[in-house]
């Protein structure tokens, strides 16, 4: 596959979270602010292209037999080195993401990854591929973020100088003011419903984009209608 | 045929698990140092917040000592002791409420040393986040609440959530998150007035103690 069809396939035709339908945990549970989802978005992409690297340079000497358990030690590695770095010298992003860290782990695009694509291809192209589905995954996420947090809170990168530094407090924008969060937007099920629309709109959109594509034929099945009528 | 197969996987198998571990051990062996001391600085700022450094001379990170109580918790609890000029002013106690939403909620509850509430932090919880998560500082200003104060008799009805009677409010969808830290946050107070002399004297001893 050459890098121009891997970003395609990762960002749109067999996007993790819309199409594959992968790792809906993580990505129900913590998307319901924009910080929040930046954040695991950013760590589960790191652990995707560093996972997909090894077992794409290990793929030779596994045997297929015993291929996932070795995946999942590779996977549930790199999460806890990753997880001891940010607690050691990003303490405060380290903090804001909490449970989420070791949740990776439970992500299923990431060992899905390393099933599908980076055991049979040569690392530099497992590498690229891990870097679009975790951008993919990262993009549905962040919008899932913006809806619920706007819909709940009536706010925008609430909390962001947890993740960037103090000087994202000006990031943050209030839409309108709400006395009570909207509590179905904020909780799980508002994630579903959020997460069924944003999956309908893609669909919608491929739809719109096959039935463009395929227009001359109709009008010409369409003129053989009238004709016949 | 199938024994030989078997023994080569089962060998990879463990190449991959020891070499696994041994990055694991080297990581966290570099980041041990680097992690306490982020913890310890945490603590430190945490307690120079809720104890004003006009309040002790002493240093408070050497004052820890361990509260053996079983009515408060039934490990040990850390207590830093603030003195100025050799008499007790304050005292912090990082106390643990056992019955959060998910889990321990491991706070730091600073008094006077008249027992009325200087102040109090949460350390280290695992609540939902967007609703239990309120009782963190940068989350929300619930937590100042406290501030000021005291558990007046061994039952103190003002010393409970709005829902049960008492002056704390409770956060929307969720109100065994703040029971917790109310109950537990009421215990080290009517403890800490009943026994603080004995606390007092307890040795100063907390080495390799604090997390």
């Amino acid at each position: 596959m050459s890098y121009r069809e891997l970003t395609w396939q990762g960002l749109w035709q067999n996007n993790p979270a819309l199409v594959q339908l992968l790792g809906l945990c993580p990505l129900l549970a913590v998307s319901n602010t924009v910080t929040n989802a930046l954040g695991l978005g950013l760590a589960t992409l790191l652990v995707l292209v560093g996972s997909n690297i090894t077992v794409s340079l290990v793929r030779e000497w596994v045997p297929k037999e015993i291929r996932i358990p070795v995946f999942v030690m590779v996977i549930a590695t790199f999460v806890t080195v990753i997880q001891l770095l940010m607690n050691a010298y990003v303490y405060g992003l380290y903090q804001a993401l909490g449970i989420f860290i070791p949740l990776i782990v439970t992500n299923c695009v990431i060992i899905g990854r390393a099933e599908a694509y980076a055991s049979k291809n040569p690392w530099h192209h497992a590498a690229y591929d891990g870097l679009m589905m975790g951008l993919g995954f990262l993009i549905v996420l962040v919008l899932l973020g913006g809806i619920r947090e706007v819909i709940g809170n009536g706010t925008l990168f609430d909390g962001a100088e947890l993740l960037l530094g103090d000087w994202a407090t000006a990031l943050r924008i209030e839409l309108f003011a709400v006395d009570y969060p909207l509590l179905l937007a904020i909780l799980p099920p508002g994630a579903f419903i959020a997460m069924g629309f944003i999956i309908a709109l893609k669909n919608g959109i491929d739809r719109y984009l096959e039935q463009r594509a395929s227009k001359p034929v109709k009008e010409v099945t369409r003129a053989r209608v009238t004709s016949q009528g | 045929m199938i024994g030989k197969s078997m023994q080569r996987n089962g060998l990879i198998l463990a190449a991959f698990a020891i070499a696994a571990t041994l990055l694991v051990m080297l990581v966290a062996r570099l980041t041990a140092e680097p992690i306490a001391r982020e913890q310890q600085r945490e603590l430190l700022q945490v307690l120079n917040q809720l104890i004003p450094p006009a309040q002790h001379d002493n240093d408070l990170y050497a004052s820890c000592r361990l509260i053996d109580d079983a009515e408060l918790a039934r490990t040990p609890t850390p207590m830093y002791l603030a003195t100025l000029n050799g008499e007790p002013t304050a005292a912090a106690l990082e106390v643990v409420a056992p019955n959060g939403y998910s889990g321990a909620i491991r706070l730091l509850v600073a008094l006077n040393w008249d027992g009325e509430v200087a102040g109090v932090r949460t350390l280290q919880h695992q609540e939902t986040p967007g609703l239990g998560d309120k009782i963190e500082l940068r989350k929300s200003d619930w937590i100042l609440s406290f501030d000021g104060m005291t558990v007046n008799g061994s039952d103190d009805e003002r010393w409970a959530v709005r829902r049960d009677g008492g002056v704390f409010d409770q956060f929307t969808g969720a109100t065994i998150t703040p029971r917790a830290v109310v109950q537990a946050v009421e215990r080290t107070v009517r403890r800490f007035k009943q026994q603080k002399l004995q606390w007092q004297q307890t040795a100063t001893a907390c080495e390799g103690e604090t997390s």
